[in-house]
């Protein structure tokens, strides 16, 4: 009898301890499919505005694996704080560019095109995007 | 030669803003606006929604660049249809310009005169965008902004088979066959909750959208109307919503009152968009139609509203 209660309570504690790690996916991360998800779906975005004859012309240079991984964690950020974005600020990563709105909306298209595919819902995507949408001062610049 | 002079103009300006285009290594109609931003066609040629006028430029320019596009709208109701096709121009997201012509028609009775009679109606449309963005001022309660004017020519009524043409609307008792609305729209896309609102003020004098003419024998002076839009929208390409405006009660003979109505727009590519809703117009011209012995004429005028707009 003891020995169950023991091995009772032992279960209790391992599922107060475990339960946070699932608890801390926000139901707005989960729309998104999780944390890895998210950085799938951000290499394939990536991988669309190489391709985009609308965008691919501006990441020339770029280090494709490390924006790729700068991204997602910026989404992540964005999407419940459960990330930290370790990259610079929008106004000084974009400085130079010389971008306009267009290639800015492009950009937010093939987002969109990307988590559709992946089966976001538009509610949930529109969280994401809204907050993307503001950067719009700090990345276009012409 | 006047008509070849103005055009002449309107191409030499055209020209010089594609050469400053081009100079400045930008592309002349982008297309870049994220879709449905551009908004559709309402009644009076407009970029809106159907039955307002909302604060954004129609077309797909960005502000570095020009959108146009041409429509055409049937609204057709218990009684009565209107038809209106026209063509709008934005310009670096900051003007827009549109030009519509409206025809409306009886379908049946003793007004229809076998569908021959109509009203026609010509409207020029000016919008300037003051400050705010719809999509960019996602963490601000700022609307984008815009004033307007439309100047509206009613043609009169043409009964063809009486050989009557341009009869004028003042003799219904209104006191002009020309009048210019002025607007001001505050348009917000709440695109966290995929929400977009707009609400319109107009100060007008107009009867029924003008085609029953301007000012009256009830009321001869400006009226400050509103009107709102409420849209949700279910993917990037499919929005739904309602849309309320109210309208001046200027003729003794017409008990004219506001128009709603519910909308699906559907913006399948930045070139193409179709628009189908459920319209109540309201009373147009019951007691009129009641003088010319139309005794079954609907109360309210509620139909279907078609609109499909083309643009580059």
């Amino acid at each position: 009898m003891n020995f169950l209660l023991k091995i009772t309570g032992c279960l209790a504690i391992s599922f107060a301890l475990a339960a946070p790690a699932y608890a801390e996916q926000s139901p707005l991360m989960a729309q998104f499919g999780g944390v890895e998800k998210l950085q799938k779906m951000t290499d394939e975005f990536v991988e669309l505005l190489l391709v985009d004859p609308r965008t691919r012309g501006r990441f020339s240079g770029a280090d494709i694996p490390k924006l790729k991984i700068l991204l997602g964690q910026q989404f992540c950020q964005l999407i419940d704080n459960s990330c930290t974005y370790t990259g610079k600020d929008m106004k000084s990563a974009h400085s130079g560019m010389g971008l306009r709105n267009t290639d800015f909306n492009a950009l937010a298209e093939d987002l969109q095109i990307v988590l559709e595919k992946n089966g976001v819902p538009f509610a949930a995507q529109n969280k994401l995007v809204a907050k993307l949408a503001s950067m719009q001062r700090d990345v276009v610049t012409k | 030669m006047r008509k070849f002079g103005s055009n002449t103009l309107a191409g030499v300006t055209l020209f010089a803003l594609c050469v400053a285009a081009q100079a400045e290594g930008i592309n002349f109609a982008d297309q870049g606006k994220l879709l449905a931003t551009g908004g559709v066609s309402q009644v009076e040629g407009a970029g809106g929604g159907g039955l307002a006028p909302w604060a954004l430029i129609t077309g797909y320019g960005t502000r570095d660049s020009i959108g146009a596009n041409v429509h055409y709208t049937r609204v057709n109701t218990n009684d009565q249809s209107l038809a209106t096709y026209g063509v709008a121009v934005g310009v670096f997201d900051r003007v827009e310009l549109s030009f519509a012509n409206q025809e409306f028609k009886f379908h049946e009775g003793l007004l229809s005169m076998k569908g021959q009679t109509r009203i026609r109606q010509d409207i020029v449309g000016v919008k300037v965008k003051l400050f705010g963005d719809i999509v960019y001022d996602q963490d601000t309660w700022m609307p984008q902004v815009a004033i307007g004017a439309m100047h509206k020519k009613n043609k009169g009524l043409d009964i063809p088979v009486l050989g009557v043409t341009g009869f004028s609307p003042k003799n219904l008792g209104a006191k002009s066959d020309d009048g210019t609305d002025v607007y001001v729209s505050a348009t917000k896309l709440y695109l966290s909750e995929s929400i977009l609102a707009n609400v319109t003020l107009r100060a007008t004098k107009a009867n029924q959208f003008g085609l029953l003419g301007f000012g009256g024998d009830r009321h001869d002076s400006y009226r400050l109307q509103p009107e709102a839009s409420l849209a949700y929208l279910f993917t990037r390409k499919l929005a739904l919503g309602v849309e309320y405006r109210a309208k001046p009660h200027n003729l003794i003979a017409d008990n004219e009152g506001a128009a709603y109505d519910i909308f699906l727009a559907y913006f399948p590519t930045r070139n193409f968009s179709l628009t189908l809703a459920y319209v109540d117009l309201g009373t147009i011209g019951k007691e009129i139609a009641k003088s010319f012995g139309a005794s079954d004429y609907g109360s309210r005028q509620r139909g279907g509203y078609l609109s499909a707009q083309v643009g580059f």
